[in-house]
């Protein structure tokens, strides 16, 4: 059977170029980078080097702004939490949106449980995080804000500058989540004007377990995980060397390839969406036309629930997934289409389409000749769909 | 986003999502059950034909996950052919052991099932002038 993945907001397969990159780590160069002698030493230096890497890739000054983490939830606590009890005798209310990843919003949640004041900023119906609102909840109490680069349900891309513009014109710390962006659109921390990002590597094309949080100089953090004076005492536990090779290697591809990428993902998602409205009649594409990463298309079937559509589609060899109850383990709609302001019976028919490198037009055109079928089918068993 | 629970529905679950039996309307019902809302993710509309007392066919349409959509074929298997009192009888966990067992955060689709049975038959019950019974509440949608 076919198999094609169209789940890469989820993870992506780790670029064989990388595992090579990485293999020595394990086998032959594996001291530990924190000892003093030459088998530790070579590990440093192989550590200082990648970071160096990384921090080019994102623009950074420094390569001391990046410390390394298991990835985008820690990167995510590490910001926000670190920031708020760094900076709590300053103030203790947080800006966040409505539509954050849960490593964002739960992390806000147990902050408001510990005595903070969490302010969720709405967005428009494309996904857009509103501007107005976000100037006014600003006050003298608040040390942060936190909101996501591109959104991982729909693609929508935040209006990242005009939001650090906001934040620096009142002084207070901006960081963004920016595990969907990287590796997918140009991002460059001194450009914009960021002063915290999370990244996780194997969004694109890196391995697992492992991750970065952007800092900028001069930023004050309280360190979460506690230990050893690891990563300049930001970020305590024995380096994962190979991991942090992996992750280097990934932003040196990324940054090679994406020109392209952007292109050929484009063209391929378009096709996608143009193929499904065509052949499949009620279909709805959620988020911003414009305003999105290239590699994602949210579509909603009307009439039924997603889940049923994923597990046909897996039936088929087509790996998609959804933002939407069933799957998440509450059984409420997706957090992220309700704030849109999409209904409950829409969004529970939401199916994220995540596009990757190695998928090609026949990939596109399988998923879109399977598709009618599956979805007629579903339609003649939901009660909603009344017409015949 | 975490991941779904395919992973953990057995195989007569995935049988009866793939050739779900009994699906549509029968036009001439003795009863009728609608339960569920689309907040939640699942409505169940279920049809049942009642002559002498046994219920001789029962048809479904249901907007839900795939547990929900196997819940409600299997509950109109184990229906069809039995009296209203041998029916009462369907708990949700007969439903849902029918079936193999279901996912823990599924076992609401197996009492959605047993609501639209028992809605069905209080609908037949009132039609034909007898007392109605009681019909279980799931707490997930009265949230």
């Amino acid at each position: 059977m076919k198999q094609v993945y169209l789940d890469h907001n989820a993870t992506t397969p780790t670029d064989p170029e990388v595992v090579r990159a990485m293999a020595p780590y394990y086998t032959e160069i594996y001291g530990n980078a924190s000892s003093v002698h030459m088998f530790g030493q070579k590990a440093r230096r192989a550590v200082e080097a990648a970071r160096e890497q990384v921090a080019n890739f994102l623009g950074a000054k420094d390569s001391q702004e990046i410390v390394f983490t298991s990835g985008g939830t820690e990167s995510d606590n590490l910001a926000i939490r670190g920031i708020a009890y760094a900076l709590r005798s300053k103030g203790n209310h947080i800006i966040t949106s409505s539509i954050e990843h849960h490593a964002v919003e739960t992390t806000c949640k147990a902050l408001e449980k510990e005595g903070f004041k969490v302010t969720y900023i709405p967005v428009d119906k494309e996904g857009i995080v509103d501007l107005e609102a976000l100037k006014g909840a600003i006050t003298d109490k608040t040390i942060l804000i936190s909101i996501m680069w591109a959104n991982n349900e729909m693609g929508t891309i935040e209006p990242i500058e005009e939001i650090a513009k906001v934040a620096k014109g009142k002084g207070v710390l901006f960081h963004t989540d920016a595990v969907q962006a990287v590796g997918k659109i140009p991002v460059n921390v001194e450009k914009v004007g960021i002063d915290l990002l999370s990244l996780s590597a194997h969004k694109f094309y890196g391995p697992n377990g492992i991750g970065a949080l952007y800092i900028r100089k001069g930023t004050k953090i309280q360190k979460q995980m506690f230990g050893g004076h690891h990563e300049k005492n930001r970020r305590a536990g024995t380096e994962n060397v190979p991991g942090i090779i992996g992750l280097a290697k990934a932003c040196e591809l990324a940054g090679q390839r994406m020109n392209d990428y952007g292109k050929d993902m484009t063209e391929l998602r378009d096709r996608l969406w143009e193929g499904i409205r065509k052949n499949v009649p009620h279909v709805k594409m959620s988020g911003h036309p414009k305003e999105r990463v290239p590699n994602t298309v949210n579509v909603s079937f009307e009439y039924l629930e997603g889940e049923s559509i994923i597990l046909n589609l897996d039936m088929e060899g087509v790996a998609v997934s959804t933002g939407s109850a069933c799957t998440s383990g509450s059984l409420e709609p997706s957090h992220v289409l309700t704030a849109m302001g999409i209904d409950a019976q829409t969004a529970q028919g939401s199916i994220r389409f995540s596009l990757g490198k190695d998928n090609t037009k026949e990939d596109i055109d399988y998923v879109v000749s399977v598709l009618p079928d599956i979805i007629k089918r579903l339609r003649g068993l939901s009660p909603l769909y009344k017409e015949q | 986003m975490s991941e779904s629970s395919f992973g953990e529905y057995s195989e007569q679950v995935m049988e009866h999502f793939r050739n779900p039996r009994n699906v549509g309307v029968i036009k001439d019902a003795s009863g009728t059950g609608h339960v569920g809302n689309p907040q939640c993710g699942d409505i169940m509309e279920l049809y049942i034909k009642v002559e002498n007392d046994t219920i001789v066919d029962a048809k479904f349409k249901t907007f839900g996950c795939g547990a929900a959509i196997a819940t409600s074929s299997m509950v109109t298997e184990l229906v069809k052919g039995k009296t209203i009192e041998e029916t009462l009888k369907i708990s949700n966990r007969a439903v849902a052991e029918a079936l193999g067992g279901l996912p823990p955060i599924k076992m609401h689709c197996s009492l959605l099932a047993e609501q639209a049975l028992k809605s069905a038959i209080n609908d037949y019950l009132k039609k034909s002038g007898k007392p109605e019974i009681a019909v279980p509440k799931d707490d997930h949608h009265h949230k």
